[in-house]
């Protein structure tokens, strides 16, 4: 805000001025109107609303701590925060390791078009999200069809439903996740090298650094900021699982159960049970870890920050 | 192990030798291959009959006669309904950029270069939704929507969608530290009124973000499959990506109980998954320059 203050034109007349700031703000009011009532609609009405119905019975009355008491004590509450966190567990690792391995060796590939050629390839998949992506990998998994039959065999997979047996799961989401998703992180951390400033690294390396210190003194280090970012993003999107195990429940006849994830678990409850308070008290146990990790970056990120 | 190794090699060429370059590019070849073999596969999956996808290689090239007829099993699918599901994605797709970009452009210039009272309140609700992900809103969004009997209505897919945080953002950051000030002074000087100023100034020289907003958002919708798989009950108001769980559920392959006579074969299904990811697919190869720039890194960065 001070920034504005500073670029206000030169001395007028401060009745002038008044004037100029009064209708400035209403016209702010005035250029922000829909996106407000949007954010209102979509953003803070129904989290409100989710609260309420978490904190009440069907029949409106207040239920304290009821509902998460009952969704917690649920038998498949357990299992699927079991499912979320080993998944999680998988993905981020594979995602921090191979994110920031491939960014540096594309970074590094000095033969411009090539660069941008790997860079495509990765990023290419992202068009396949959601459940395109899980059907794609639905085919590559199965045994029978797969392009990649001979590995699956080698690894002693002769069906599909051998390969979906429970202990797989984490890791066939976490490679569907990563498939889609690792492109886009890649252009990003690459981008953020490219911001390194070429004296500093050159001034490394006159300074005897090789390539390796230049990476984990110098372009770690100043990645350090974006791989947090990745990681939080991650796990916030990450604790939402819901379309693969959803896909792949139908796709198996129910060996992965339909309740796999929290979201799913949510999504039996308003759906299956009709029960909506403790869809919401889901959500809202969803919706806080979601909330915490991005109230972390936007107050402790200084990322976002402008003012 | 590997981790470090390959920069190493290949940044200093003369020094590391020929064994650190060979390892970074069987990194970059092993990476490459695993993403690029299942689009590949796919794109020759939908031009086989159903036989030869189970027995010839899977790479080998379908035919044309295969492909029409895979595409007629596709879009003659329970009458035809394939061909609605795509124009649902559309109408959904693009209704909520519209209001996007008529919500969020005018949005992100306020926030950045207006002063009014409520603007640092929205600017900090627009970076907490902004991070939490779009998915975590749906079921108290659905709760919501219910209670006003909207569940089922385009408007109930559309609406959520074209509140995005995101793009306001992007608009924001461009706006504060693209467009100077003093030229939006001088266009008031000159008697712009405010709205001339953001419709004939402003506006113009904000085209490259605006095509940015329009492209995650166009993308994001596109591929939305949560949110209108849980507010839309009715089969004839599916988008694709939710069509296709109905298509997966009619592959005896995938669900033995539901060989019958509308059932749809593998190469159907592949079929059916490039058609839905066509569109987007089309809009990343128009604009895999930008994409891969490491533009949008800067977009978020400042």
């Amino acid at each position: 805000m001070a920034t504005e203050a500073g670029v206000q034109p030169a001395p007028v007349a401060t009745g002038a001025r008044r004037r100029r700031n009064s209708t400035a703000s209403a016209i702010g009011y005035v250029f922000v109107s829909l996106y407000a009532l949007l954010a209102l609609a979509f953003g803070v009405l129904p989290a409100l609303y989710a609260v309420i119905l978490a904190f009440t019975t069907g029949d409106g009355a207040f239920a304290g701590f009821d509902n998460f008491g009952k969704v917690i004590a649920d038998f498949r509450f357990g299992p699927a925060v079991v499912h979320v966190a080993l998944y999680l567990l998988v993905w981020l690792i594979a995602l921090t390791v191979f994110v920031v391995v491939l960014s540096l060796v594309v970074h590094a590939i000095r033969v411009r078009w090539l660069s941008t050629a790997f860079r495509f390839v990765f990023y290419l998949p992202g068009a396949l999200a959601g459940a395109s992506s899980v059907l794609l990998w639905l085919f590559v998994l199965d045994p029978t069809a797969s392009p990649v039959s001979g590995i699956l065999h080698a690894l002693g997979f002769s069906s599909f439903v051998q390969v979906i047996s429970p202990a797989n799961l984490p890791v066939i989401f976490a490679i569907i996740a990563f498939w889609t998703g690792a492109g886009g992180w890649i252009v990003i951390m690459y981008g953020a090298l490219n911001n390194i400033s070429n004296d500093v690294m050159e001034a490394a390396r006159i300074d005897g650094a090789n390539a390796l210190q230049i990476a984990l003194r110098i372009q770690l280090p100043m990645l350090r900021k974006w791989i947090s970012y990745m990681a939080v993003m991650s796990l916030a999107a990450g604790t939402q699982l819901f379309v693969e195990p959803q896909l792949l429940s139908q796709a198996s006849n129910a060996v992965v159960p339909n309740s796999y994830s929290l979201n799913q678990l949510a999504y039996q409850y308003a759906f299956q049970q009709n029960d909506f308070n403790g869809a919401a008290a889901i959500s809202i146990l969803l919706l806080v870890v979601a909330l915490a990790l991005s109230a972390v970056f936007v107050t402790r990120g200084g990322l976002f920050e402008k003012d | 192990m590997t981790t470090t190794a390959p920069p190493r090699a290949v940044r200093t060429a003369g020094l590391a030798g020929w064994s650190g370059r060979t390892i970074a590019g069987v990194v970059l070849l092993l990476f490459t291959l695993f993403f690029l073999i299942p689009i590949l596969w796919l794109l020759l999956a939908a031009g086989k009959s159903a036989r030869a996808l189970l027995v010839q290689n899977p790479f080998s090239p379908g035919t044309w006669q295969d492909l029409a007829a895979n595409w007629n099993q596709l879009f003659g699918f329970q009458g035809g309904a394939v061909g609605g599901w795509v124009g649902n994605s559309a109408l959904y797709a693009l209704g909520a950029l519209v209001i996007t970009l008529i919500a969020g452009i005018p949005a992100g210039y306020a926030l950045a270069l207006t002063e009014f009272r409520l603007r640092r309140p929205l600017l900090i609700l627009t970076l907490v939704v902004m991070l939490i992900p779009n998915t975590a809103l749906v079921l108290p969004i659905f709760l919501e929507l219910n209670t006003v009997g909207l569940i089922g209505s385009p408007l109930s897919v559309i609406l959520p969608m074209s509140f995005f945080p995101f793009g306001v953002y992007l608009a924001y950051i461009y706006f504060s530290t693209s467009i100077p000030r003093d030229l939006l002074a001088a266009a008031r000087i000159d008697g712009c009124s405010e709205i001339q100023v953001f419709a004939r100034i402003a506006l113009p020289l904000a085209a490259p973000v605006v095509a940015l907003v329009a492209f995650f958002s166009f993308v994001q919708n596109w591929n939305n499959f949560f949110l209108p798989f849980v507010m839309l009950p009715s089969s004839d108001g599916y988008p694709i990506q939710v069509g296709l769980t109905t298509l997966l559920s009619s592959t005896p392959a995938f669900n033995p109980s539901s060989a019958g006579s509308d059932s749809v074969q593998l190469p159907t299904l592949a079929l059916a998954t490039i058609v839905s990811v066509l569109p987007v697919l089309l809009v990343f190869l128009f604009s895999q320059r930008f994409l891969v720039s490491g533009l949008t890194a800067g977009g978020t960065k400042e």
